[in-house]
């Protein structure tokens, strides 16, 4: 029997147990590695499931009820087909870099989670730099889908990547400086310690133009629809992902449906108050606030039509970039006149502030300096 | 002021997508719920009156495809007996000429439309595949059967 002290000291020599690990046991990591994984790839068959099946409660359809009770085993039916399927190289691919692709993009969606917490404490790394690992990690995705566009040796696969670079690049600034007012809010960038700080006000009601940024910018960051039109199939047949077949397109629509977890996760931890909750246990709260963003965004998909990609770059730079920045310095101020903790006469101020400054950024906001009226 | 330009209209949609989303679903699953469909229907079949049917074979004539087959041997009283009268309804169009030239209305369309088969020569209708006592007459080109056939189930009328 091997003491497990002695095992750690062992590894200790190579790799130093960080003290920011919850409870320094040295099997910490493991069971979250387990659990973070599972539950990332649970959450995208449930995803889009309720895709699947929303969109089609929306159209007042029935959508899939084929397969086992309510349809539920239909992605499962779905990955089995795709991982039976021929995997096709075209001939003038870069074959390493088309076959890592796949993994570029897959892989930061798991590795996001290990900063969100799902109970005080409960999560794999408390980073203090957690926003910012979040922004870095997920901005890794792109890099799998330039690739994957560039290795196909295909011009439509390369404009679909190419959109896609601009479209996330462009909504990255918004969303970060959305997030600045978050974490200035909190006072720290560790998810935990924003969640903690949310147990009076969830940051909605304190930042409802944040949030807001923040969801459009999320949403226009994973291509969920209206801004979809990177794989816009009746454009430019479906992007980067054209040369793609099998269980490498399918780690791509792991990608995409697993950015949509983390994008539903990350609001619902920044804004929604996380695992903060009456009743309920925590990770129970942090589940249901998740699919609230997830149905809201499924509705906005239902309702919403795909956006010209002149109309895409405009609303992120000519509308959202400066609403964002007001935001931050009105942010800022606030903090400063209220170091301890903000009053509540402040909600009623940052609304009429979100009111008046989207009312006034569509006044402004004009395509094509302004000469294109639409 | 207006407000057509500050996301009204997103409002608006998504009030729509919404009322959607609670009322009935305008769908239903086909192979456990089956609709009515119009009395008036052309099906993928058929159905031949025995009783009527003189031999004439004024039906193979004019059928277009070419598709109905009829044998027959002199009979008594100014009839043909029919002896074999088989219709391939892979190559049947459904345009229901044979029903409209039939002059002593012994030949009606059927309402069948899940007549598919895994072999072709499955696909052909024999004599006694066709009987009026057997199969369920549409009221293509006969409205005088209109009245004994039930309504068209339609999706937007329906009550449940």
């Amino acid at each position: 029997m091997i003491d497990p002290n002695i095992a750690v000291n062992a590894l200790c020599r190579f790799a130093p147990v960080a003290s920011d690990w919850p409870g320094n046991e040295w099997w910490h990591w493991l069971v979250f590695t387990l659990i973070i994984i599972v539950f990332i790839l649970v959450m995208v068959i449930i995803f889009i499931y309720l895709e699947r099946r929303i969109i089609a409660w929306f159209a007042a359809r029935i959508g899939p009820n084929r397969t086992g009770p309510f349809g539920v085993f239909q992605n499962i039916a779905a990955a089995l087909k795709l991982l039976l399927k021929e995997g096709i190289n075209p001939t003038n691919a870069d074959i390493l870099i088309f076959w890592l692709a796949p993994i570029v993009n897959f892989a930061p969606v798991i590795a996001v989670f290990a900063v969100v917490p799902f109970q005080n404490g409960a999560l794999l790394a408390d980073l203090n730099v957690g926003i910012l690992f979040v922004l870095a990690i997920s901005s890794i995705s792109t890099i799998g889908v330039f690739m994957a566009g560039w290795s196909s040796g295909n011009k439509y696969s390369m404009l679909g990547a190419m959109r896609m670079i601009a479209a996330v690049v462009s909504y990255e600034i918004p969303v970060v400086l959305a997030l600045a007012g978050v974490a200035m809010l909190a006072g720290s960038l560790s998810l935990n310690d924003i969640v903690i700080e949310q147990g009076r006000i969830p940051f909605i009601i304190l930042q409802p133009l944040g949030f807001l940024l923040l969801f459009v910018g999320g949403c226009a960051e994973i291509n969920r629809s209206p801004f979809d039109l990177m794989e816009a199939d009746s454009e430019i047949v479906a992007g980067f992902h054209t040369e793609y077949s099998g269980i490498k397109w399918a780690m791509f629509f792991l990608g995409e449906f697993g950015e949509m977890v983390v994008m539903s996760t990350l609001i619902a931890t920044l804004f929604l108050g996380g695992w903060q909750g009456p009743g309920l246990p925590p990770w129970l709260w942090l589940l249901i606030k998740i699919f609230i963003v997830d149905f809201v965004m499924i509705w906005t998909r239902a309702t919403l039509p795909r956006v010209r990609i002149d109309q895409l770059m405009a609303l992120a730079w000519k509308f959202m970039f400066p609403l964002a920045l007001v935001n931050l310095i009105i942010t800022a101020i606030q903090v400063l006149a209220w170091p301890d903790a903000l009053p509540l006469y402040v909600i009623p101020i940052n609304w009429a502030i979100t009111v008046i400054l989207v009312l006034l950024g569509s006044k402004l906001f004009k395509l094509g300096w302004g000469r294109v009226e639409v | 002021m207006k407000f057509e330009r500050y996301g009204i209209g997103i409002a608006k949609g998504m009030v729509v997508t919404m009322r959607n989303l609670l009322r009935r679903r305008i769908t239903t699953q086909y192979p456990e719920k089956r609709l009515i469909v119009s009395r008036r229907t052309r099906g993928n079949e058929l159905v031949w009156s025995k009783e009527k049917c003189t031999g004439c074979a004024t039906c193979a004539r004019t059928c277009p495809q070419g598709v109905i087959h009829i044998e027959t041997s002199p009979g008594e009283e100014n009839r043909y007996n029919v002896e074999v009268f088989e219709v391939d309804t892979g190559y049947c169009i459904s345009c229901g000429l044979c029903v409209e030239s039939c002059p002593y209305n012994a030949l009606f369309m059927g309402y069948a439309f899940e007549l598919a088969k895994y072999r072709r020569g499955e696909l052909i209708l024999s004599r006694d595949d066709m009987l009026i006592e057997n199969k369920q007459a549409s009221a293509f080109f006969h409205p005088e059967i209109d009245d004994t056939l039930p309504e068209q189930e339609l999706l937007i009328d329906r009550k449940e």
